[in-house]
């Protein structure tokens, strides 16, 4: 039986991986990802991938709720934030260590997850969007108003880092995205992704079918919040400090930019935009010309794409290099003439 | 105290009824929802600026020359970047932000992150209910009574304004009974971001101006909007003095007031959602299929 497993694995491979080219090349990234210290270990290299890694969690974390179920979140900052902070407070005022406090920190997110998400039950479209926008300001506010538990303006530091070196950060990070977005697609892809589905499409319709509508909503929220919340614990000990630039406008935006620059409801096209967009401005950084405009670059860089690829970058790629079998529905190459799994025309 | 929350509520609340109006106006019309509105008028603060002390231009051509380029430059954008992905909603939420971050950059680039402070047109004070009330700020009062009463105007009592409520009330049916859409849309961007314009003119002088002063009124304007009702005129003036006067009481009677005006005023919008998910005046949903 032992013997057998090396077979089934490559059997998987080919039949399931290596039959279409998009999941060959995230197949691909993922094993350039994991041997990069390896080739190359450049202590700035490495250190800006770790942040690409974490930012990549919270980035897929939106989709999983504005992409999959619809709740366009304009404040996902909150439960970065809320992430970073409990994870912070906790390592410095109580002692706890690192790897306690990173899933304290991602429990406490998932709760606010819940908080807010009760009174979102409520709206919906517009009104969820813009409302949303104001939880990660009512935080900041109180979070301002006790400077001396929180550290006001300035924020809190002086944390441990989890693990020492650079190569062992990276790989922390590296890990915790990859299995943290591999949860997250195998939720899309789930009995409960596809009711998250049918909640963006048509609520009413959903709950007509038998589908208590709140609760999915609500755990789409929790789901959500904690990986965000593990995005921000992780940044928090990476940083080694919490700070209210964690809660603000620009990050809960920076969200919805990936997410969309990236391609809705695919987990995958957030991460590919973060790992696109976040090495770019920081490399752009580093040369002296574009030093001051980076932000100025990465801004035209998205709409400049947004104007050829309205849907974003991930599905716009897919439908040049795949194509849907007409009967099935089954993705194929798009060298195949006949579908693989059905045998139909693709002509 | 009561008389300075009384003067600072009315003010602010003037100001925010201006941002927010033209925010819904470009909601209703065009189903926008605009990112970049308060960028706009922090260009036309800059523009201001820029006018006076780079060009050197009078005071009244430079505010007349300001809102006038701000406007244009709305149209252009409108026509380059978001008409050609108007049918993709989340395309154009992320177009109007990436044009909100260009045009905080760019002046970024242009004049520098710095503090910038325009003086005032009038110097002086008036004594208003035994306030001392700057000129200036009167002269914001008057401005936007005056910009508000000009809206009601063109919405209520012009042909104009009867196709910009129709193409807000059912824009399918305003279609089929001759009047262009499209031409309507690009107006109503004109007459919002004009507004907007007007309101960064006339703050320029009491607010210091910096590269990221359009932050702090997006989050005010766009809580004021869902509290009046998203697309609601009437909500929006109602909710922009409902939460010019609740910073101004919270800045001026609660301890460390500062730093919670902000998350009250927000606290005020979450309240009044739970209680009424349409806002005070929106209309209830209709389920859009």
């Amino acid at each position: 039986m032992r013997a057998l497993a090396p077979l089934w694995l490559w059997a998987q491979l080919r039949h399931e991986v290596f039959v279409l080219p998009s999941r060959s090349l995230i197949l691909a990234a993922c094993v350039a990802l994991l041997a990069l210290p390896l080739a190359y270990s450049d202590a700035y290299v490495l250190r800006i991938f770790t942040m690409t890694a974490i930012f990549a969690i919270y980035a897929a974390s939106w989709d999983l709720l504005a992409g999959y179920t619809g709740q366009v979140n304009f404040g996902h900052a909150l439960f970065f934030g809320v992430g970073a902070y409990t994870s912070a407070l906790l390592s410095l005022r109580l002692g706890i260590s690192p790897w306690l406090s990173v899933p304290a920190g991602s429990i406490a997110a998932m709760a606010s997850g819940v908080l807010v998400g009760i009174p979102c039950l409520r709206l919906r479209g517009s009104y969820l969007s813009l409302a949303t926008l104001a939880f990660p300001l009512i935080l900041t506010g109180v979070l301002f108003a006790f400077p001396d538990f929180s550290g006001g303006e300035l924020g809190v530091s002086g944390l441990k880092r989890l693990v020492a070196t650079p190569v062992a950060n990276y790989y922390v990070a590296v890990i915790a995205m990859l299995a943290a977005c591999f949860a997250m697609w195998k939720i899309g892809d789930s009995n409960t992704g596809l009711i998250f589905h049918a909640i963006r499409e048509d609520e009413v319709a959903a709950r007509a079918s038998g589908i208590n509508t709140p609760r999915y909503k609500l755990l789409a929220f929790a789901l959500s919040a904690m990986f965000a919340g593990i995005a921000g614990a992780l940044f928090a000990h990476f940083m080694r400090g919490a700070g209210p630039s964690s809660l603000e406008v620009a990050l809960s935006f920076q969200a919805v930019i990936w997410g969309i620059f990236g391609g809705i409801a695919t987990i995958i096209g957030p991460v590919i935009a973060v790992f696109v967009l976040y090495p770019l401005t920081e490399l752009l950084g580093g040369i002296d010309i574009f030093k001051d405009i980076r932000l100025l670059l990465f801004a035209v860089i998205v709409l400049l794409v947004l104007l050829f690829m309205p849907r974003g970058l991930t599905p716009w790629v897919r439908d040049r290099i795949e194509l849907v079998c007409p009967r099935c529905k089954n993705r194929n190459v798009v060298t195949r003439h006949a579908c693989r799994l059905c045998g139909a025309s693709l002509e | 105290m009561f008389q300075d929350i009384l003067v600072t509520g009315l003010v602010n609340g003037g100001v925010y009824a201006l941002l927010a109006i033209g925010f819904s106006l470009i909601f209703g019309v065009a189903r926008i929802v605009n990112i970049a509105h308060t960028a706009f008028y922090m260009l036309a603060s800059y523009a201001l600026y820029g006018l006076l002390f780079k060009a050197g231009l009078p005071l009244f051509a430079a505010v007349v020359l300001a809102v006038v380029a701000v406007v244009l430059l709305s149209l252009v954008c409108y026509k380059l970047v978001i008409e050609p992905v108007r049918q993709h909603e989340s395309a154009v939420l992320i177009a109007t932000i990436a044009l909100a971050l260009i045009f905080q950059e760019s002046l970024l680039v242009a004049f520098g992150g710095s503090f910038l402070g325009i003086p005032a047109a009038v110097d002086g004070y008036a004594s208003v209910l035994g306030v001392r009330v700057s000129y200036q700020r009167l002269i914001i009062l008057v401005v936007v009574a005056a910009a508000l009463g000009a809206t009601w105007f063109l919405l209520n009592r012009t042909r104009l304004g009867l196709a910009i409520r129709a193409a807000a009330n059912d824009q399918e049916i305003a279609n089929l009974m001759g009047i262009n859409v499209n031409r309507v849309a690009m107006i109503t961007v004109g007459i919002s971001v004009a507004l907007a314009a007007i309101a960064g003119v006339v703050v320029a002088p009491v607010f210091v101006i910096d590269p990221l002063m359009w932050l702090s009124p997006l989050v005010t304007m766009l809580a004021i909007v869902v509290l009046g009702g998203l697309g609601s005129l009437k909500g929006s003036l109602i909710g922009a003095f409902i939460i010019g006067y609740v910073e101004a009481i919270t800045v001026f009677a609660v301890p460390s007031g500062a730093y919670l005006k902000g998350a009250v005023a927000l606290s005020i919008m979450v309240i009044v959602l739970l209680i009424r998910p349409e806002g005070l005046f929106g209309v209830a949903f209709e389920e859009e299929r």
